[in-house]
């Protein structure tokens, strides 16, 4: 589904992503840790095509981005949903209008199709009352929300997270990463979760949603059952990957820089 | 020995081939779907009906001024009563298109440097790249269409409340007649002149849309560094607006004999 090959990237001639190579299946989910700065959101950034590698090759669905045309990543773009740190809400926009905003661009839908897809992804994340609002008069944690329920227009195949719990309440944490849960578990989403939030993590790792007979979504430790839950770990050291394997290994590991995240 | 030299010589070139190149894609988006009228519309509200008052105040207060100072000189000759001719010349060639431009790249260069920059910094215009939208066709070329519009008109406003101010001090002060003054001032006018005062404004307007494009979406170094693009785009389009007054008055100067009929 996403593919790295041998990719190399700098900014002023420091380079932050040094020959990282790694592949998602469809399905699976990717959560890349690692300390600030070691690269994790530049990969989200690549896999966009919103900059481009010095060297390497990123494939998206067996085709290769790195030299598309910036008409031919729209494209790319448009099975790809991406959820920014602090949301990234157009300000001068409302909520309605943030979430819709992909549909009003792409003009094939008509008006009340596209309220009535915002309203269902407004429900999604739990927002349907802060329809009307601007991006303004919303918490941290709201604005995160409505940034998954504007990336999910369009059901994309795709996630990407950078860093969606950073700075976050305990409460408002969770229910980011119950949502996470909802969208791998019962979308059948690939995502990559970037973080150094091991905490979060952790629970994706180890807790999977399901829905009862009416619909209501629980969730459910996974226990042993973790490597059933599709999820792996990648971490970043200086640009390069210093670690990928499970949860349960990632755990178990011996590797300093994989303990001092671990412990 | 010749790294920094070459360095500033190296940014330079780059700076402005970026610029020309931003420019390019904002001109070429004319000519393709998707137009965003609605966001052309709102640009030039906010950037013409906004800056009405202080263009208008500018201008009143400049013409005011041009006739309070001409008195003094013209006395010398005995040639008071050409107020209106010396007021009318100043402001149409020269001071109503350069300090309408001058007022517009501190209020808008300024405001756009600013709230472009403050989308590069929250992410905003990734977020609308990952969105399908290029941001130089939503925020690029509706700013330059508004401005290149906007500020021709603002200038002759600029240019009818100079000659107004010019008028009261003429009329109140100086005791010079209406009439003489109106004549004058329109007489003493070629077509070269109304021409300039209507071309130097679009010239101006794109330098003032551009550099605070382009300066804005080039910021870095989060809030610190918004400030420091708004500075910059006043000061850049400033310079931009000055040093091309020159070139257009000397263009224009050439041209005229062609254009006067």
């Amino acid at each position: 589904m996403i593919e790295f090959r041998q990719v190399h990237k700098s900014f002023d001639e420091e380079a932050v992503l040094k020959d990282v190579s790694f592949n998602i299946k469809p399905g699976e989910t990717k959560i890349i840790l690692g300390e600030s700065g070691s690269g994790k959101s530049t990969i989200l950034k690549l896999i966009l095509g919103l900059i481009r590698p010095d060297s390497g090759q990123i494939l998206i669905q067996d085709q290769d981005i790195t030299k598309m045309s910036e008409r031919e990543l729209v494209q790319v773009r448009g099975g790809i949903g991406m959820i920014f740190q602090e949301g990234a809400l157009f300000d001068s926009l409302s909520v309605r209008e943030n979430v819709g905003y992909r549909l009003s661009e792409e003009g094939k839908l008509n008006e009340e199709e596209i309220n009535a897809e915002i309203i269902q992804l407004l429900g999604f994340v739990g927002l349907e009352e802060a329809i009307d609002k601007m991006p303004g008069e919303l918490s941290g944690g709201m604005k995160r929300r409505v940034g998954i329920a504007r990336a999910l227009v369009g059901t994309p195949k795709v996630v990407l997270y950078d860093e969606p719990t950073a700075g976050l309440d305990p409460i408002t944490k969770r229910s980011i990463v119950e949502l996470m849960i909802k969208l791998r578990d019962m979308e059948g989403v690939t995502s990559i979760f970037v973080t150094h939030d091991l905490n979060a993590a952790s629970t994706i790792a180890s807790e999977y949603a399901m829905a009862d007979k009416d619909g209501n979504v629980t969730f459910q430790p996974a226990a042993e059952a973790a490597d059933l839950l599709s999820t792996d770990f990648i971490m970043l050291q200086n640009g390069s990957i210093c670690f990928e394997g499970d949860y349960h290994e990632m755990m178990h590991s011996n590797m300093p820089y994989v303990r001092a995240f671990t412990s | 020995m010749l790294g920094f030299p070459l360095r500033i010589l190296t940014k330079t070139i780059w700076e402005i081939q970026s610029y020309t190149l931003l420019s390019a894609r904002a001109i070429a988006n004319l000519f393709s779907r998707p137009i965003y009228w609605r966001e052309i519309i709102l640009q030039m509200e906010r950037m013409g009906v906004g800056s009405l008052t202080i263009v208008i105040l500018t201008g009143f207060f400049t013409g005011a001024v041009l006739a309070i100072q001409s008195e003094s000189a013209l006395r010398r000759y005995g040639a008071v009563s050409m107020t209106g001719q010396l007021v009318s010349l100043t402001l149409i060639r020269e001071l109503g298109p350069v300090l309408s431009a001058l007022m517009l790249s501190g209020r808008i260069a300024s405001g756009i440097a600013s709230e472009l920059g403050s989308m590069v910094v929250s992410e905003q215009i990734n977020a609308m790249r990952a969105l399908g939208t290029d941001p130089t066709r939503r925020l690029v070329t509706p700013r330059m269409i508004s401005m290149l519009v906007m500020l021709p008109l603002l200038t002759i406003l600029c240019d009818a409340a100079g000659m107004a101010g010019g008028w009261i001090i003429a009329s109140y002060k100086l005791l010079i007649s209406s009439n003489q003054f109106w004549s004058d001032a329109i007489n003493a006018l070629e077509f070269a002149d109304v021409v300039g005062t209507l071309f130097k404004p679009l010239v101006f307007g794109f330098i003032i849309a551009m550099t605070g494009c382009y300066v804005g979406l080039r910021t870095y170094g989060g809030t610190e560094g918004v400030g420091r693009s708004t500075t910059q785009a006043v000061v850049s389009s400033s310079i931009l607006i000055i040093a091309s007054d020159f070139f257009l008055n000397n263009l224009i100067i050439y041209f005229s004999p062609l254009i006067n009929p």
